[in-house]
């Protein structure tokens, strides 16, 4: 082996370095975009495909929902609480010291329209489902929902009460189309 | 040393790759003997065109008015169309004449409701057994990769959809024993030369809405590009990345060919 | 070269406890190799390189691929449709398939050519023999799970082999099948067989490279080195470049395919979906398949056609002791290099033949073929080993031909 294999140096003159050079630094340049070229597909075939986003937003239409009834619906593979409020569990929302709070909000920064709360049903503490949406569900001690694995108590407003979760129930992003119809996501 | 050994390395590998493929290819042309179909011109099918798409918009156009009353097209979702050229506004209309079936609702029934952008084009016949029913025993394929799947699929659905005819034409060499079946049609080009399928398409059948004369060529054109393209809706995408890719391989292996000589030159 | 010799701390750590670098050093950065090995030594690291492909598109197409008969269909057009990159994943593989066994089969008629399965290395040899057997089981069984057409009736016809096996081949049959017929059960073990083994091809593709670097490559010569200081330079830089090379060149001809060609290789009627009660009127395997398709329609018998294609494989495993000829290279074998060209040209007719239907002058075609093909393996190379006169042979790389064995070796 040592016989072919000479130092750059003793054979290649100063213009045969240069030519080293830029030929080792073009080909590991492009080598570097190969690479990342190739990266990008492998990582980006595992984000959302064109069918999942399809269904990233979803039209709800609420006129069949009573006056006082909790519906539930699914979007993006999780539970949507719409709770059709009346005056009095509106009032009650309203009625509260806001800086009191563990999350402190106001109610009417959680709602469009004050009888229609629009709530991502899941605990902000583990990721539970609360119960609260049949009438015969537990409410917990504010009369909203109630998450059995821990324990957390959230208000007609779905905010954090009581309890070891740290924030209120998320409002999705929504707007309403028309009078009874929202667009979540 | 060099290039000419280069050069006959790639030679054949190449050469082998061509034979190899052409003893593939041999035994499929042999298939497609019978007729031979019309050879069209398609502008889209090049290495460096793309769909039209007033084209695309034609050819869906005879889809949804005439094909789609008895073919289904299972992978077409409504909100593929703005691939396409349609707004998402047009999309949301469009989708709203159609009807699919949604549920169970809350008292467990099914619901019809309108179509959104996310549904799939909803198919005429429950299931095959219904097409069958109502065809007379025949079942109209699902036509979203009716091309990738027939051999020469653009001049096939072409050739199919111009090649009817009344009666066998005089001369015209037909197998023994043929005879028109009862409700069989007779077409130059479809296998056995007879098909259930009565002809699709006369002069002006469709209005097109860019003012188009509605020949039946021109709707059997517009109507074959369409379904080349909901066979694959990504081959534009993928002939343009391709051209990048081979030209930046090809930089690539000549830098590395470089590379190569510089660092074997070391070699006394 | 070497980073094994680094003073770092952590380094030197590592390496007193495990010396993973001094190992690659001696592997892959100072492994001496001859000096004259020409362009088809390229084509090992290149099956290396279309394993590590298969490996990656394959995991990521098994991300959003569903292996039932309900599903699988439309989950590979959910692939071609929806999911981001999805159509170059699916025919970077499936037309990978096809590179990868080009690759090899360049490479294992190098090994033919240049006598490399002969001592010493005749277990290197065996173990490329398994992979080739592994990659031939994971190319059907992948070639099944896309649930087309020809896919449902390529597993039919070559799962209903096994039913040539006397007094229990039907039993095997159903066992195989998970049922009456190839199915959804079917498709589901395949898919789980098809994800298996690739890894089983890698692990036996280190037993295939330990096995060559016992001795080391074998060269245009086929001599051995009895001089390495002179005929033999490290792996890196020389080797590494001219792999990386031969790499680029066949990522072009891939992206041929992959952009331009994506369904050349297959067959149309594969994007229909499978169908039990209609049967495609041509049932053709995939190219890397022909000849050994031809083989097994040449013979009239059912389980005779089986076990001649078993054995026109398993006969290479005694090819080193087929072959007696002392010499390695066909450069210095003027008989066996015109017989290494016509046999290649035998299989090259089977891959036709296999093509084609089974009936009149292709029949006959085939028949001949297929026995030439073991004539030449059975008769012709025993023969040509005993009677050939072969060329006198160089005492090493670069040096004047050996006329005796008193020659003095040149001064280097």
């Amino acid at each position: 082996m040592a016989e072919s294999v000479s130092s750059d140096a003793s054979t290649d003159g100063a213009e045969g370095e240069t030519r080293r050079d830029f030929l080792y630094l073009a080909a590991g340049a492009m080598g570097v975009a190969a690479v990342a070229g190739i990266a990008w597909p492998l990582f980006d075939q595992m984000n959302p495909s064109a069918d999942v986003l399809a269904l990233a937003s979803a039209e709800i239409d609420l006129s069949p929902i009573e006056l006082g009834q909790r519906v539930t619906a699914k979007w993006r593979g999780k539970p949507v609480f719409i709770d059709h409020r009346g005056p009095e569990v509106i009032e009650k929302a309203r009625d509260v010291e806001v800086e009191d709070l563990p999350d402190p909000e106001p109610d009417a920064a959680r709602v469009q329209k004050p009888e229609w709360l629009i709530l991502v049903g899941i605990c902000t503490h583990l990721g539970c489902v609360p119960f609260g949406q049949k009438d015969s569900d537990p409410r917990g001690d504010y009369g909203g929902w109630f998450c059995p694995c821990h324990g957390s108590h959230y208000d007609t407003s779905g905010r954090i009460r009581k309890g070891p979760a740290p924030r209120n129930l998320e409002v999705p992003e929504y707007i309403f189309l028309d009078d009874t119809t929202i667009r979540i996501g | 040393m060099g290039v000419p050994r280069v050069a006959l390395f790639l030679a054949a590998a190449i050469g082998l790759a061509v034979a190899l493929a052409g003893a593939a290819l041999a035994g499929v042309a042999r298939a497609a003997e019978e007729v031979e179909l019309k050879e069209h011109d398609w502008a889209h099918a090049g290495v460096f065109s793309s769909f039209d798409p007033a084209q695309l918009r034609r050819g869906f156009q005879v889809y949804t008015e005439v094909c789609a009353v008895c073919h289904s097209m299972q992978y077409l979702a409504f909100r593929n169309l703005m691939e396409i050229g349609f707004s998402e506004d047009e999309v949301k209309e469009l989708a709203a004449d159609y009807v699919v079936i949604d549920g169970p609702d809350n008292e467990g029934e099914m619901f019809e409701r309108d179509a959104r952008p996310s549904d799939y084009f909803p198919s005429p016949f429950p299931n095959e057994n219904a097409a069958r029913y109502a065809n007379n025993g025949a079942f109209p394929l699902d036509l979203s990769l009716i091309i990738k799947a027939r051999e020469d699929g653009l001049d096939y659905v072409y050739s199919l959809l111009t090649g009817f005819e009344e009666e066998p034409p005089e001369g015209f060499e037909l197998p023994e024993d043929f005879e028109l079946a009862d409700g069989m049609y007779f077409n130059r080009y479809f296998p056995g030369h007879q098909i259930a399928m009565p002809q699709p398409l006369y002069d002006d059948f469709v209005e097109y809405e860019d003012g188009t004369v509605a020949s039946i060529d021109q709707m059997s054109e517009d109507v074959t590009v369409f379904l080349d393209w909901i066979a694959e809706p990504k081959s534009d995408e993928r002939k343009k990345i391709g051209l990048r890719v081979l030209i930046f391989l090809a930089v690539f292996s000549a830098l590395m060919y470089a590379v190569k000589v510089h660092v074997w030159s070391k070699l006394h | 070269m070497g980073f094994a010799n680094s003073q770092n701390k952590i380094i030197r750590w590592v390496e007193y406890r495990l010396p993973v670098l001094k190992w690659l050093d001696a592997q892959l950065i100072d492994y001496p190799t001859p000096k004259n090995l020409n362009y088809w030594w390229n084509f090992g690291s290149l099956a290396g390189v279309m394993l590590v492909v298969q490996i990656v598109t394959g995991i990521v197409l098994a991300m959003h691929y569903m292996p039932h008969g309900d599903y699988a269909f439309d989950s590979v057009e959910h692939i071609m449709r929806d999911v981001s990159w999805g159509w170059l994943l699916r025919y970077l593989h499936s037309n990978g398939g096809s590179m990868f066994f080009a690759v090899v089969y360049i490479h294992i008629f190098r090994g033919l050519y240049y006598g490399s399965y002969k001592a010493p290395r005749e277990i290197l040899w065996w173990f490329g023999l398994i992979i080739l057997f592994l990659m031939m089981m994971t190319a059907f069984l992948g070639y099944v799970l896309p649930w087309g057409q020809m896919s449902f009736w390529a597993a039919t016809v070559i799962t209903s082999m096994f039913s040539a096996i006397p007094w229990v081949g039907d039993e095997l049959v159903v066992w195989l099948w998970g049922g009456y017929s190839v199915d959804s059960p079917t498709l589901t073990r395949f898919y789980s067989l098809h994800y298996l083994f690739p890894f089983l091809i890698v692990g036996v593709v280190f037993v295939h490279l330990w096995a060559l670097h016992v001795h080391g490559s074998n060269s245009p010569l086929g001599i051995d080195i009895k001089r390495p200081d002179q005929d033999k330079i490290p792996f890196h830089p020389y080797y590494t470049v001219k792999d990386l090379f031969g790499m680029m060149v066949m990522f072009f001809i891939l992206a041929v395919f992959v952009f331009y060609l994506p369904n050349m290789l297959g067959e149309v009627i594969n994007y229909e979906k499978a169908n039990p009660l209609v049967t495609p009127p041509h049932i053709v395997p995939e190219w890397y398949f022909l000849p050994f398709y031809a083989i097994l329609r040449a013979v009239p018998d059912k389980l005779g056609g089986v076990i001649a294609m078993g054995a026109s494989i398993s006969i290479f495993f005694v090819l080193p002791w087929l072959d007696v000829s002392k010499v390695r290279s066909a450069k210095f074998r003027p008989i066996y290099r015109q017989f290494f060209w016509i046999f290649l040209g035998d299989c090259i007719v089977l891959g036709i033949v296999g093509a084609n239907p089974p009936e009149g002058t292709w029949l006959l075609m085939g028949r001949l073929a297929t026995a030439y093909y073991f004539l030449h393996l059975l008769v012709i190379i025993p023969l040509i080993g005993k009677f050939e006169k072969p060329r006198p042979v160089p005492e090493g790389i670069g040096e004047p031909v050996l006329k005796d064995a008193g020659a003095p070796a040149k001064e280097g």
